[in-house]
């Protein structure tokens, strides 16, 4: 069996809405980790083409990365009827093709629609890049975002970047001290690209 | 209603699912445009299997954040790079290029590609002009010699005297010059129109333009990967490029465009998709250029063809519509009822009463050959440089010019048995229309002088001038800002005039004819009231903003005073194309303030921005303001008017 860390548990993916200018370089890069070569180049000639598993969604003025939460218990593997949606040792919720019957109830049950129904008729989803994983390296979404909305790392080291972060936001005044977790930063400067989403707010149509 | 499109092309289960979600959907076909054969057609599409823009921009979403804000660099093989907004990653490129550097490079190939497809144009109408003395071009005449003997004495030659086809020939051959003459010598159709003042403060910044490819080339050379840094120095350089393709390349095409088919005068016609009938054949002229569609439209009406279209059942013979620009050209000099804008092309043919769709080139939608492949019409391309896969390519030889026209129309004619009435629906709505207001047309409304507008901007009954340029874009609701700022605009006495896709919008909504003056201020009301003119001014295609520039001109010239000091304004509300960015920066260059409604890549760097929308006014007396709310663009375009009418003491 490959190293596995320890402490695999300790390690997420931090998602920064804030961050993603949509440019859906995760997107491409979960199709190549995703595809029989693993090489931008080549996997675009493969058939069958390879799928991401992520996607970017706009919402509520933002894009969102959107990925497996890899839940525990999940609810997806909980209605897998024939034990196709399982748990790696790691603890990553995977998607095995060989059981899988093509009934989509994880579809149903996931409380974030992740899974994604193939072509093929079966079920696919984010596994986390587990070979990565244990190789010791991060996710392949994480490592192609180019503003740094996906980090990866362990928890602990994320989470005191954020609170370093928001302290800095509270004492220069850029958040409230009894807000700042309710609305972050409201009095931050504007990303352009936040800029750029509310210019159109009268005339766009659609979301 | 965010999941319009984005499932399609999948089996049954599907289909059944989105018939369940009809109603959700009704939502989003009532949200994409104002003009309501939109919301009854893209309905009848999605039952139909095809699919449009507004589909596609849906499945677009998000759109990149790096494109958007103009900081993805793809001109060299070190990248391709791009610059993190946020500041946390990259700044600068593999070679050091900075944001800033980036964003001007990128908007100035835009420009580039603008300046490009109009300079083409006219090189093509300028091909066929001179085919007229040379005798090639057999089915092309000199209609309107008043208008040649004009450009010849603007161009300072002698006129006199002299055979008109000799006269064609030396105009054709300075014009041909304009393209690729060699040296630092202006060129010669700016030195002609463009007034003093302007040609001196271009002198002076060092933008005067010398050749339109050489302007073109240099952009793309300055933006060859390790070139020119400075976005000062590149922006510079494309108002260069965009005062060629303003008051030379576009000025040409207007002006022999004018001579080939007739100066256009205001004719009455009738405008949006309830122009096409059911029994008639139906054809859809499309694109830019009136050589194709003048004729198209000229064979149509040839007893043979009709009668062709009458023996297979179509008792109403043959009926030909126009789009985009090319409608323009054709509604303008001969009353070709206008079927849309841009954002209507896949409408047009899902009415399923389409028997063909003739297209040139620029702002077709290589879509359209799908949208066609759901029902009976023919895409038929017609231009050596603008093919597209699946359509039925016809090379329109200009030598041969109504016979190829016959074999196009005849090939529409023998499609209409292949018509499914069962999938026909075409939209009731069609709005009349006055259009055809060249310079000359104005002039001559206005009792052959100047004088009468002069007046009423002096005494404020007219608060200014403001030109609405094309393009309809799905980022926005389609025709919504054309609309609206028009409206906004007219209320506060300002008199409108506009092209492209801008003006068929106005006729769709009524704002073309003289009855609109109800909508306009108590100013403006009286003086369209006594002119007998609409407040908005249809004068003509995307190439035809030089009739603008011409008038501005003139009208500067009349008051003794630099386009500057004008209360007069440029808007593009909804622009989308490359040719958009040159025109918006020729009437900058030219002195006026430019509104743009819809954002264009450049937030990415702070300096660009500043450029733009400040610095540009030291330079030429003229900037953008960026602003996609219609009314706040109308309130902040009637604050410039108002300090304009300040400076030279007018009444506000």
């Amino acid at each position: 069996m490959a190293t596995v860390p320890p402490r695999y548990l300790e390690y997420l993916i931090y998602v920064d809405p804030e961050r993603c200018v949509g440019c859906r370089s995760c997107e491409i890069a979960c199709a190549v980790e995703h595809s029989s070569s693993k090489e931008l180049f080549q996997a675009v000639f493969e058939d069958p083409t390879p799928r991401p598993r992520t996607k970017v969604v706009p919402a509520a003025g933002v894009y969102v990365p959107m990925r497996c939460m890899h839940c525990d218990p999940a609810p997806c593997v909980e209605a897998c009827p024939t034990g196709a949606m399982q748990r790696t040792e790691e603890g990553f919720v995977i998607s095995d093709l060989e059981k899988c019957i093509g009934c989509r109830t994880c579809l149903l049950a996931c409380p974030f629609g992740h899974p994604a129904y193939d072509f093929r008729r079966k079920v696919v989803k984010c596994d986390h890049c587990v070979d990565r994983f244990r190789a010791g390296l991060p996710p392949a979404c994480v490592e192609a975002c180019p503003t740094g909305a996906l980090r990866y790392g362990r928890a602990e080291d994320i989470l005191d970047r954020e609170k370093i972060r928001r302290a800095a936001d509270m004492v220069l005044g850029l958040a409230e001290a009894a807000v700042v977790y309710a609305r972050p930063a409201e009095k931050a400067p504007k990303s352009p690209l936040a800029s750029l989403r509310e210019m159109y707010e009268t005339v766009r149509w659609s979301e | 209603m965010t999941a319009a499109g984005i499932e399609r092309g999948k089996p049954g289960s599907e289909r059944i699912y989105e018939r369940l979600m009809r109603t959700a959907r009704r939502e989003f076909y009532e949200a994409v445009s104002i003009d309501p054969t939109a919301s009854q057609l893209l309905e009848k599409a999605e039952m139909d299997g095809a699919e449009t823009a507004w589909h596609r921009y849906l499945a677009q979403q998000p759109q990149c954040g790096f494109g958007l804000l103009g900081v993805c660099c793809r001109n060299c093989n070190m990248g391709p790079c791009r610059i993190d907004p946020f500041g946390y990653g990259p700044q600068r490129g593999v070679c050091g290029a900075t944001a800033d550097t980036i964003v001007a490079r990128n908007l100035m190939r835009m420009l580039a590609a603008g300046a490009a497809a109009h300079s083409d144009h006219a090189r093509d109408i300028v091909e066929v002009f001179k085919g007229i003395p040379d005798g090639w071009a057999k089915d092309y005449e000199i209609k309107d010699p008043e208008k040649l003997k004009g450009i010849a004495r603007a161009l300072g030659l002698e006129v006199e005297g002299r055979e008109l086809n000799d006269l064609a020939k030396e105009v054709a051959e300075i014009m041909e010059w304009e393209f690729g003459k060699p040296g630092e010598e202006p060129l010669r159709l700016v030195e002609a129109y463009a007034p003093k003042k302007r040609k001196e403060v271009w002198k002076k910044v060092g933008i005067m333009p010398r050749a339109i490819d050489r302007e073109i080339t240099e952009i793309m050379h300055r933006t060859h990967m390790g070139v020119d840094a400075d976005p000062l120095t590149l922006i510079a350089q494309g108002l260069r490029c965009a005062i060629a393709d303003g008051w030379s390349g576009s000025m040409m095409a207007t002006l022999l465009s004018d001579v080939m088919f007739g100066t256009p005068k205001p004719l009455r016609a009738v405008a949006n998709l309830g122009v096409l009938r059911e029994d008639a054949v139906n054809i859809l002229v499309h694109g830019h250029n009136p050589v194709l569609s003048m004729k198209i439209a000229e064979v149509a009406s040839d007893p043979e063809l009709v009668q062709m279209a009458k023996d297979l059942g179509a008792t109403g013979g043959i009926n030909v519509v126009g789009m985009c620009c090319t409608g323009n050209e054709v509604l303008m000099r001969l009353g070709v009822p206008i079927a849309g804008n841009m954002l209507q092309q896949e409408l047009a043919i899902a009415t399923g009463a389409l028997e063909a769709v003739i297209v040139d080139y620029q702002c077709i939608m290589p879509a359209i050959v799908d949208v066609a492949s759901c029902y009976h019409t023919k895409v038929i391309t017609t231009e050596p440089k603008a093919h597209i896969p699946g359509a039925i390519h016809i090379e329109f030889d200009k030598a041969n010019a109504i016979e190829t026209a016959r074999k196009i129309v005849r090939i529409a004619v023998e499609n209409f048995k292949n018509r499914n009435p069962d999938r026909v629906m075409i939209p009731k709505e069609k709005s009349e229309l006055v259009a055809g207001f060249s310079v000359e047309a104005i002039l001559e409304a206005l009792g052959g002088t100047l004088e009468p507008l002069a007046e009423a901007l002096r005494t404020g009954k007219i608060k200014g001038i403001v030109g609405i340029v094309g393009c309809v874009n799905p980022k926005v609701k389609h025709d919504h800002s054309h609309v609206t700022l028009t409206k906004e605009l007219i209320k506060r006495d300002v008199l409108i005039v506009g092209t492209g896709c801008w003006a068929i919008a106005m006729g769709k909504h009524g704002l073309l004819l003289p009855e609109a003056a109800e909508l306009a201020g108590p100013g403006l009301k009286e003086v369209c009231k006594a002119l007998g003119i609409p407040p908005a001014l249809h004068m003509g295609s995307c190439v035809d903003c030089s009739r603008m520039l011409i008038a501005l001109a003139a009208l500067a010239e009349h008051l003794g005073v630099d386009i500057p000091d004008l209360p007069a304004a440029g808007s593009a509300p909804e622009w989308m194309s490359e040719k958009a960015v040159s025109i918006g920066s020729y009437f900058v260059a030219s002195g006026l303030l430019v509104h743009l409604g819809t954002v264009p890549p450049v937030l990415g760097s702070k300096k660009v921005v500043e450029i733009l929308t400040d610095k540009a006014d030291d330079l030429v007396g003229g900037k953008f303001l960026v602003e996609p709310d219609p009314v706040k663009a109308a309130e902040a375009i009637m604050a410039h008017i108002l300090e304009k009418r300040r400076a030279l003491g007018w009444p506000e």
